[in-house]
């Protein structure tokens, strides 16, 4: 039975242990070796506990979770996909989970071979030149992008490119990672169909542009016909292209960034290549470029030479490095696995389903709710809640929590921020047909509700462990940690 | 195939409630200039047997560390992970769910974080702690990135005993800044503090030491400390984590920020990642902090329960604004952490550290009298240590391999003045037998 639990803390008893060590067989105690000014003199008020205090602690702790795997995730932009379960076992193989990054080159040929191939793989899907696998997250492989772009344009002398362009629909990380590398933002807005609005793209384009950061499809699902015309303009202005992966579910195989004029691109393996979320992490970022950059990446690449795999750090035009050691190599493996599992015509069905459930969902969902670019959408969409706001009171976070209601996760919320009350869908390809006809019925009663009970969406959610929970209080009042209670 | 349900039927019907004829119908918002018409150059599908065969096969061709005896240290370590731990992050509750943005259906990933953030907390003896960064080396940068934002300043000071990964990640996160990254020097496998001193200016930012540093030596870190808050600088302290079982909280002698690796709790060595970088500071630097925050509240019935916090530093709220641009960090290692943490408790971990602390001592006094071979610093260190070698470290790895052990990194790649100097890393998983088997084949080595 689900319930909420005590912290791990408040279940500690003195002299209690789950832990087991064979006896020290040296001689010798730290104190002998290690004088007593560096020792500490208070241990730390970590948990005394029994082994199976921990397993039901963590177990019934995952109990309040939600996942992929306890139902549908239909979080917009985040692509929750099926984590085939093959992936884990494979990433947990001795060669890969146990291989330490200081081995020599000669025992770890498996890895590199692995890291060699996806590199190749990757930079066959983005229509790119050249890979890394380095960044550990989508955010971090955009500030590598940006910082491969910076090095470019010094490289050429030309020192006056400070500013990045990013189009008001972009996710929030496009302008963060510009602004911790140093750049100015831009910000250029949709036009009326939800694209980049040229007028104003013309407008801020110069001689002090370094780039333009775009999602294509874009943050509402929207494939930007203008692309190609796009592409162009920033070129001609001496300015880079870059691609911001996290949607590139909608496109495996049937459209490459690389093709449509994209310089640096970055993907999200958590998210297109189905590796977990972890509850937030860990991903993987790896970014691709044209082999003009290409001599900026960060040290060191994965390179062969005769049938030998190995480190590349002879790169004398190389950023640096972004990270410690490689890459995030676990996850690399998993999103190895499933490339191999899907195969070249495999990635194109997952993508075309992915538009495919997408479409669907919206079709159904337009009669009740606004639908509000009302064309073909790629792997995700936009709904407003406004039609209920006005009518009934009802708002999307109300929506949102009452869809909990039904055992489904709701939609990203309230982004992007130009679509006033937004519910961002994406089912992904994963999802059944009878899995989103379920969560229609869901949608639909909740806006019949809206209509005629309101004050039971707006109480939502009622059959959840917790209610609803006070976050401002938790802002106001910060309590970030337990504390002991003084013996 | 097997991940998509879609059958034909499926999409037959799907299209005619969407009033579009074909699949390719969806796509024809995709100019046609752009459209990828060719097939992928990727390898044929392979079905699942096939794809174990596979990856099996790769794997073989590594050096599992349960196979070997492994003496590899410098930022990755060898430490027992106990079974708990995967069976914890192997539930699907926990590793198939996104961030928790929705807390009533995510309050075991929430409370987990709490906890998380109160045991690193306990170790470092800080106020806060974070949900994770990527690693160690990210979390340093982060650390400068925090520290210049809190006082403005512009010039870094790093230790060259930090880690050299880690000091050149910092290199290449402030090159499009503006600041200033200057190395303060050594002396016996110890930053020279008099070097230290001489480099933090007026416009120090933050002076940065690593303890046990790189060499595996403990560094007067108190001292440190001292010379940066002298000057207005803020002091990070770098730490491996296993070692505060046994050595002084960073809290204690003066830290304003602690970080470091946290692949030693519970994580395994994976060939570089995925690991997760503990970051902690004092309260009143809380809202400079990156990165995400769990904090305790109560819900709509009178129940406590968890929720992110302060979320106005971070990127979907403040966009270019934010303290930094992290979204997905490490969660579910930081989960593995703390389920270590709770397996190994208060004493465990104390027993961790003690044992590998011993057990390096024992190494390096065997090792050290092996003719021709000496201690190369005279420094009190913890669980790594550093030989001088009569051969290079290519040669030693080469014969060890012969004899299933790994170890001796030479540190002439990172330190040209210390060329022939080779890096032991021991952990409690190493037995007598096994520290007695490298000592026996350093000594033939020639």
């Amino acid at each position: 039975m689900k319930s909420l639990q005590p912290l791990i803390f408040e279940l500690s008893s003195p002299g209690r242990e789950a832990y087991s060590l064979p006896e020290q067989d040296v001689p010798g105690q730290a104190n002998e070796f290690i004088p007593a000014e560096f020792l500490r003199d208070r241990d730390p008020a970590l948990p005394e506990v029994s082994e199976v205090d921990v397993i039901r602690h963590f177990t019934g702790l995952s109990q309040l979770n939600h996942g992929v795997d306890t139902g549908f995730y239909p979080l917009g932009s985040c692509t929750m996909k099926y984590n085939p379960k093959i992936n884990e076992d494979v990433a947990r193989l001795g060669g890969f989970a146990n291989l330490h990054p200081l081995a020599p080159e000669e025992v770890a040929q498996g890895a590199l071979q692995l890291m060699y191939e996806m590199q190749q793989y990757l930079a066959e899907i983005a229509g790119m030149d050249a890979i890394t696998l380095q960044p550990a997250a989508g955010a971090h492989g955009e500030l590598t992008g940006l910082m491969l772009i910076r090095a470019y344009h010094r490289k050429r002398g030309e020192l006056g490119r400070t500013k990045v362009i990013v189009p008001d629909s972009a996710h929030g990380t496009n302008p963060a990672s510009a602004a911790v590398n140093g750049f100015q933002i831009v910000q250029v807005k949709s036009d009326g169909r939800g694209g980049v609005d040229i007028e104003a793209l013309k407008q801020v384009l110069g001689p002090d542009v370094a780039c333009l950061m775009l999602t294509n499809p874009n943050t509402l699902g929207l494939f930007d016909e203008n692309i190609r015309l796009i592409a162009d303009l920033v070129h001609q202005a001496g300015g880079l292209l870059y691609y911001d992966g996290a949607n590139a579910n909608a496109i495996m195989g049937i459209a490459r960034p690389g093709d449509a004029g994209f310089d640096v691109v970055h993907f999200n393996l958590h998210k297109t290549f189905s590796t977990p979320h972890g509850g937030g992490g860990p991903g993987s970022g790896p970014v691709g470029c044209k082999k003009e950059l290409a001599p900026f990446l960060p040290v060191p690449v994965v390179a062969r030479k005769d049938s030998r795999y190995f480190l590349d750090y002879d790169r004398p035009d190389s950023i640096g490095r972004v990270k410690s050691f490689y890459a995030n190599f676990g996850v690399v493996v998993k999103a190895y696995a499933y490339i191999r599992a899907m195969g070249p015509d495999g990635l194109v069905r997952a993508s075309e389903d992915a538009v495919l459930n997408a479409n669907y969902l919206a079709a159904k969902l337009k009669e009740k709710y606004h639908l509000v670019y009302d064309r073909l959408c790629k792997h995700e969409f936009v709904l407003s809640a406004d039609w209920q706001k006005r009518v009934t009171g009802v708002r999307t976070l109300d929506i949102a929590k009452r869809l909990l209601d039904f055992g489904f996760h709701p939609p990203t919320v309230y982004f992007p921020l130009i679509v006033e009350e937004c519910l961002m869908i994406e089912p992904t390809e994963t999802e059944s047909r009878e899995t989103l006809d379920a969560f229609v019925a869901a949608m639909l009663q909740i806006a019949d509700e809206a209509a005629h009970y309101p004050e039971k969406v707006k109480t939502a959610p009622h059959t959840t462990v917790v209610g609803r929970l006070d976050e401002s209080r938790a802002a106001r009042q910060p309590v970030l940690r337990w504390r002991p209670t003084a013996e | 195939m097997r991940y998509l349900p879609n059958t034909e039927r499926d999409r037959e019907l799907m299209l005619r409630a969407i009033g579009v004829g074909s699949v390719a119908g969806l796509f024809a918002d995709i100019p046609d200039e752009v459209r990828f018409r060719g097939r992928l150059n990727l390898p044929p599908a392979l079905s699942e047997p096939e794809l174990a065969a596979h990856m099996k096969r790769l794997a073989a061709r590594d050096a599992d560390a349960d196979e070997y005896a492994c003496f590899l240290g410098g930022g990755a370590y060898d430490h027992y992970i106990p079974a708990l731990v995967d069976h914890v992050i192997s539930r699907s509750e926990f590793y198939t769910a996104y961030t928790p943005y929705q807390p009533e259906i995510s309050q075991g990933t929430l409370q987990a974080i709490f906890e998380y953030q109160t045991a690193i907390c306990e170790l470092t003896g800080m106020d806060v702690a974070n949900a994770s960064i990527y690693d160690g080396a990210t979390a340093v940068a982060e650390a400068v990135l925090m520290a210049h934002a809190t006082n403005g300043r512009k010039r870094i000071v790093v230790s060259r005993a930090v880690h050299p990964d880690y000091r050149q990640t910092l290199k290449t996160y402030v090159a499009g800044m503006g600041l200033e990254v200057v190395e303060a020097g050594l002396i016996d496998g110890l930053t020279n503090s008099a070097s230290l001193g001489e480099l933090i200016t007026d416009d120090t930012t933050c002076v940065i030491a690593q303890s046990p540093n790189f060499f595996g030596n403990i560094e007067d870190m108190a001292k440190f400390a001292e010379l940066a808050h002298a000057k207005g600088a803020l002091f990070v302290a770098v730490v491996d984590p296993i070692s505060l079982g046994l050595l002084k909280p960073p809290g204690e002698y003066g830290a304003d920020i602690v970080c470091g690796e946290g692949q030693s709790l519970g994580n395994p060595m994976a060939f570089g990642g995925p690991y997760l970088g503990f970051f902690a500071t004092k309260m009143e630097l809380v809202r400079r902090m990156p990165g995400r925050l769990v904090g305790e509240t109560v819900d709509s019935r009178g129940q406590r329960g968890f929720v992110l916090t302060l979320q106005t530093r971070e990127q979907h709220i403040r966009r270019e604004k934010a303290t930094s641009n992290i979204c997905s960090n490490e969660a579910l290692c930081a989960l593995a952490a703390l389920v270590y943490l709770s397996v190994m408790g208060k004493r465990g971990l104390k027993e961790v550290a003690a044992q590998s602390a011993a057990k390096a001592h024992y190494a390096r006094e065997r090792i050290a009298s092996i003719p021709g071979w000496s201690a190369a610093f005279t420094a009190p260190f913890f669980k790594e240590f550093v030989v001088k070698a009569p051969v290079d470290g290519a040669t030693v790895q080469k014969h060890l391999l012969t004899k299933k052990i790994l170890g001796g990194t030479d540190l002439g790649r990172w330190y040209p003045e210390l060329k022939n100097h080779l890096l032991f890393a021991v952990t409690e998983k190493r037995s007598r037998a096994e520290i007695d088997a490298l000592v026996a084949a350093l000594e033939e080595v020639r």
